[in-house]
Order: C-alpha cells, then structure tokens, then sequence
C-alpha cells in the first residue's frame, strides 16, 4: 500500500507540475464548442436554442472520458514503445497489476479535475438550467466515477497494444468515430429515425458514459434507461480493466 | 559462506510475439551460486544470456524452467519480496523523465517506505558522492552518459539493498568515467554490499570481480576466480597465425612438436597456438610455414588473458 501511494504521489506530482498544459487540453475543446453550438449558431438560427442542455451532458462527458483515456494511453505508449521508462516504476516493491490499478486511478483523477474545471465553465457559458435532486446528483457523482474508470480502463488497453507509431493512427479511426457516434452531441433516443444506427452505436462505450450525464444533468431531456446505462459501464469497466491489467503484465514482463 | 544469489539449470525461451519469427533460446540450464559479499561476473559476448539472466533475478523476466533464488526467496514465486532486497541499474536509461535527479532519488525510496527525513538525508548523500548536487534540481534530459549512469547507481542504493545487480555498467562510457566507475563500484564491494555484474569487457571483469561465470549461447562455459581462468588456458600464452589457403597440415603437425607448444587449434584460414612460453617460438612457427610454402599474413601473440580463454572455450573472440 506505500508503494501504491507513494506512485500516485509521483503520478499527481507530474500532473501538477503540467497543470496548465492539462487544463488548456482540457478546456479549449469545450469551450470552442460551446461557443460555436452554444452561442454562434443559436444566434444564427440555425439552431434552436434548446439545443445546449442536450449539448452540456455530452461536453462534459467527452471531457471527462478523453482526459481519463489520455492521461493513461499516452505514457503508456511511450513507456513500453520507446523510453522503458516504465521499468523505474516497476522496480518498486508492488506487484505488476498494483503499478497497473494504480494507473487506472491517475486516469480517474485527472478526469474528475477535468469535470471540475468544465463543468461550471459549460454550464456558465451555455446557461443550462440545471436543477438537480438528489437523486440526480447521487446519479453524476456514481455516472462521473464509473465512466472516469471505464475509459482510464480503455486506456490501458489502448496504450499497451497500441505502438508509438500507431498513435496518430488511433487518434483518426479509433477515436473519432468513437466521439461522433458516441451520442455527445444527440441523445441516443433521438437516433430511433434511423433504427440500424441507433442499434449499431450500443458497442460504443463512450454511448453510455454521455447517457449517464444525461440522465443525471438534465432527466427532462429524453435519455436512456439508468439500468441500461449503468450495467453498461460497469460490464465495460470490468472488461477493459480485466484485458487493460493482462496485457499490461504481459507487456511489463518478459 | 552464506549463499544469496543461488540459479539452479535456469531456462529462457522468448516465444516469438506474432505468428512470424523464431523461437529464441536465451538460457539453456544456466547454475551458479553467490555468496554474501561477492563481487560475481557474467561474462559473455552480446547475445550470450547476461541480461536475460539479470533480469530474471531483478523479477522483470519470467523464467521457463529452473529455479532462481535471493536470499532463499524464490523471485518467480514472490518477486515483491524480491524487489525489496535488491537494487537494480539497468542497461537502459529508464529514469524517469518527468522528474528531476532529486525527485527521482526521492520518490524511489518512497516507493520502498523509507521515512521522509532519511529519504532527503540519503539523497544529499548520494547526490554529493556522485557529483550531481549542481544538477540535482534538474530534469535528466540533458545529463551525460556518465551522469545517467551514476544517477541510475545512486537511486539502485537509495532504498540501501543488500544486492546490487548492474547490466553492463560501462558500455558507451568514455575510459575515464570507466575508471571512476570501477573505483566506485569496489568501494561499495569492499564495503559488504554483494554485487552482481555483467559485461563483454574483459577487462571489467578481470578487475573488478572476484569470481566470474563465462556464458556464451546461454550456457554456462566456465566460473571461477579471474587468476584460475586464465591458468585455465593450456599454456596461457597464445600465438595466432592468419595463413592463406588450406594445406598447411604438415605446418601443425611441425608446429605440436616444437619445444613449449601446448595445444594446437586451427580452421581453414587460421591457427591458434597455445604455449607455456612464447621465446623463440614465433620465429620457429614461420620458419616452419616458410619451409611449408605457407603464407603467413598476419601474426599475434598475447598474454594469458581473459579474452584467450574465451577464445580457447568458444572458439570466438569476444570483441566478435
């Protein structure tokens, strides 16, 4: 348990030290989007002005997930790609899938600072009325944690079956299809005029996470079914960390 | 003598990651055994098992058969254990980057769960012992190969081990920090700390250790004190002759019956003369060519050495 501390000391450190990049990588892309879909655009009319309590839950679900997936893909990538500086880690006295859990909470950390900061910064700019029981917040806080973990989980997979040279390749295919199919921007009830598509999305686990908050944030919006939405996360959870904790052994491990 | 490092018939098969590729056996039944205190080498050529062997002890290498033990744990059964005792520089640079050489220092015996106090009270130490204190405050980016080496050695003592195992220590240093090195590596010896070494230079192994194994193809070709493997080599001396062309049969069979020669070892192009002593013989062995119609084109003689001994088991330089 020292050691496990004592890494997430380290992690949170060099967290803090690259606070300001963080929070800029956290914060421009909501924010250039709700200032285009938020206020541009309503006042075109080209949308209604409805559309940015539909829009906050997603904002703020892509910044959580994104930030969570990086922050353990990334290093992890360039650890066991490129630098083996991962072997520094792996000399303390923990075992292999300690390291690797470990990782997994640095993901969920970094998600929650990232749902922090943009949270009250979309609901600010976008002035979605939000009017939360409690039962709505016991639902954002269970949603923010499970998707925080889900995608930190996804990213361990990612960032240990993915080589340097792949990345950006991951990035277009991978990523990108996952935020436009991922029901940030429409809530998937909406999908029902095009039925094989609302179907097909379901594999997309980030569907789930922009769900929740929906369901949490704004329940008079159509949204998902909470049972669906939280069996959802956690069968992804519990996959991802299983396969993410595996290979990452077998990648640490000669 | 109490036995901390003990490798019974160690086994090591990479299997290939993708469908293509071959199977690499990397240790075929290696054993050897340390005792607390030892300065132990692992001599061999690239490619001969060092690292693998290493690895396997510092927990990072899962092996395929055999058993490796320190201090009577056995590492593929409770490598956390293991991580405790020992202190590992690896071959490769892989301190961290996001830190500085203090904080790498520091946070490394955080990990271990040394007190806050003793962990800076060490780290001073160390980082004044080995000359970075004016670049403790700075990221390692920009360190020299010497630097990251005694970085890498400094933060392998913070946790205070009772083993220190080193993968090649020296490679890609210049001679001087080899020598600084070597100075620093015999004082932490001749201070108790049992240290385990790998290196393809000779030399190394010949100064610092007090008994070294040689390997080569992942077996275990010979161990024991630098002084008894090199009287190990029949003769010690040894005269090697490039000759051209083959047929120089009647050359060896003159060359066994001269005065001094112990054993002859020869392929198509070569002979490798093993002799108790060398005056005179030289000029003998090309008289003897000359006589023969032989040319001889290139002629060496060297002391007992290491490197002939090598030579003598593998039939390879170790520079090759």
């Amino acid at each position: 348990m020292t050691a496990f501390i004592a890494l997430l000391h380290r992690d949170l450190r060099v967290v803090r030290r690259e606070i300001l990049s963080f929070l800029l990588r956290v914060v421009l892309n909501p924010l250039l989007f709700t200032f285009i879909f938020g206020f541009v655009m309503p006042r075109m009319g080209i949308i209604q002005r409805g559309y940015t309590d539909m829009l906050l839950p997603g904002i703020l679900g892509l910044s959580m997930t994104l930030s969570s997936m990086q922050a353990v893909s990334l290093p992890l990538v360039i650890d066991f790609g490129w630098s083996k500086e991962i072997e520094d880690r792996l000399l303390a006295p923990i075992s292999i899938v300690g390291v690797g859990f470990e990782k997994i909470i640095v993901g969920v950390i970094q998600a929650i600072i990232a749902g922090i900061v943009v949270l009250p910064l979309g609901w600010l700019l976008m002035r979605v009325h939000l009017n939360l029981t409690l039962t709505d917040a016991i639902h954002f806080v269970l949603v923010a944690l499970l998707s925080s973990w889900l995608f930190a989980a996804f990213g361990m997979v990612v960032g240990t079956v993915v080589s340097p040279q792949q990345i950006s390749l991951v990035f277009t295919v991978l990523l990108a299809p996952m935020i436009f199919f991922g029901c940030a921007y429409y809530p998937w009830a909406t999908l029902h005029v095009i039925p094989w598509f609302q179907y097909a999305v379901l594999i997309n686990p980030l569907v789930y996470a922009n769900e929740g908050f929906r369901l949490a944030l704004t329940p008079q919006m159509p949204h998902m079914s909470s049972w669906l939405v939280y069996a959802a996360l956690v069968g992804f959870s519990a996959f991802f960390t299983w396969a993410g904790l595996r290979k990452f052994e077998s990648r640490a491990l000669d | 003598m109490e036995t901390v490092i003990a490798v019974h018939d160690l086994k090591k098969t990479f299997k290939p990651k993708g469908r293509k590729g071959l199977e690499v056996k990397a240790l075929e039944g290696i054993s050897f055994e340390v005792a607390r205190g030892e300065f132990f080498g692992l001599l061999g050529p690239n490619g001969a098992g060092k690292t693998t062997t290493i690895g396997i002890l510092t927990t990072r290498v899962r092996p395929t058969g055999g058993v490796a033990q320190i201090e009577g744990i056995d590492v593929a059964v409770d490598p956390v254990s293991v991580k405790r005792l020992i202190g590992v520089v690896p071959q490769v640079n892989n301190l961290d980057r996001s830190l500085t050489a203090k904080e790498i220092l520091l946070f490394h015996t955080e990990y271990f769960g040394v007190a806050k106090q003793e962990r800076e009270r060490h780290a001073k130490e160390l980082l004044e012992r080995f000359e970075l204190s004016d670049r403790a405050d700075e990221k390692v980016n920009g360190f020299s190969g010497g630097m990251v080496q005694r970085l890498k050695i400094a933060r392998a003592l913070m946790h205070d081990p009772a083993l220190l195992f080193l993968d090649e220590p020296t490679t890609g240093l210049d001679p001087q920090s080899r020598r600084a090195m070597w100075d620093l590596l015999s004082e932490l010896n001749t201070k108790g700390l049992t240290i385990l070494l790998t290196t393809h230079y000779m030399e190394e192994a010949d100064q610092l250790c007090g008994r070294i194994a040689i390997i080569d193809h992942g077996k275990l070709l010979s161990l024991d004190s630098p002084a008894q493997l090199k009287r190990s080599v029949p003769g010690g001396y040894l005269i090697e002759l490039q000759v051209r062309g083959g047929g120089h049969e009647p050359v060896l069979n003159g060359l066994r019956s001269l005065p001094g020669v112990v054993e002859i070892k020869a392929d198509h192009d070569r002979v490798r003369i093993y002799a108790d002593r060398v005056e005179g013989l030289l000029a003998n062995a090309m008289r003897l060519a000359s006589e023969q119609n032989v040319m001889v084109t290139d002629a060496h003689v060297s002391e007992p050495s290491l490197e002939n001994l090598f030579l003598h088991l593998t039939g390879r330089s170790l520079r090759e």
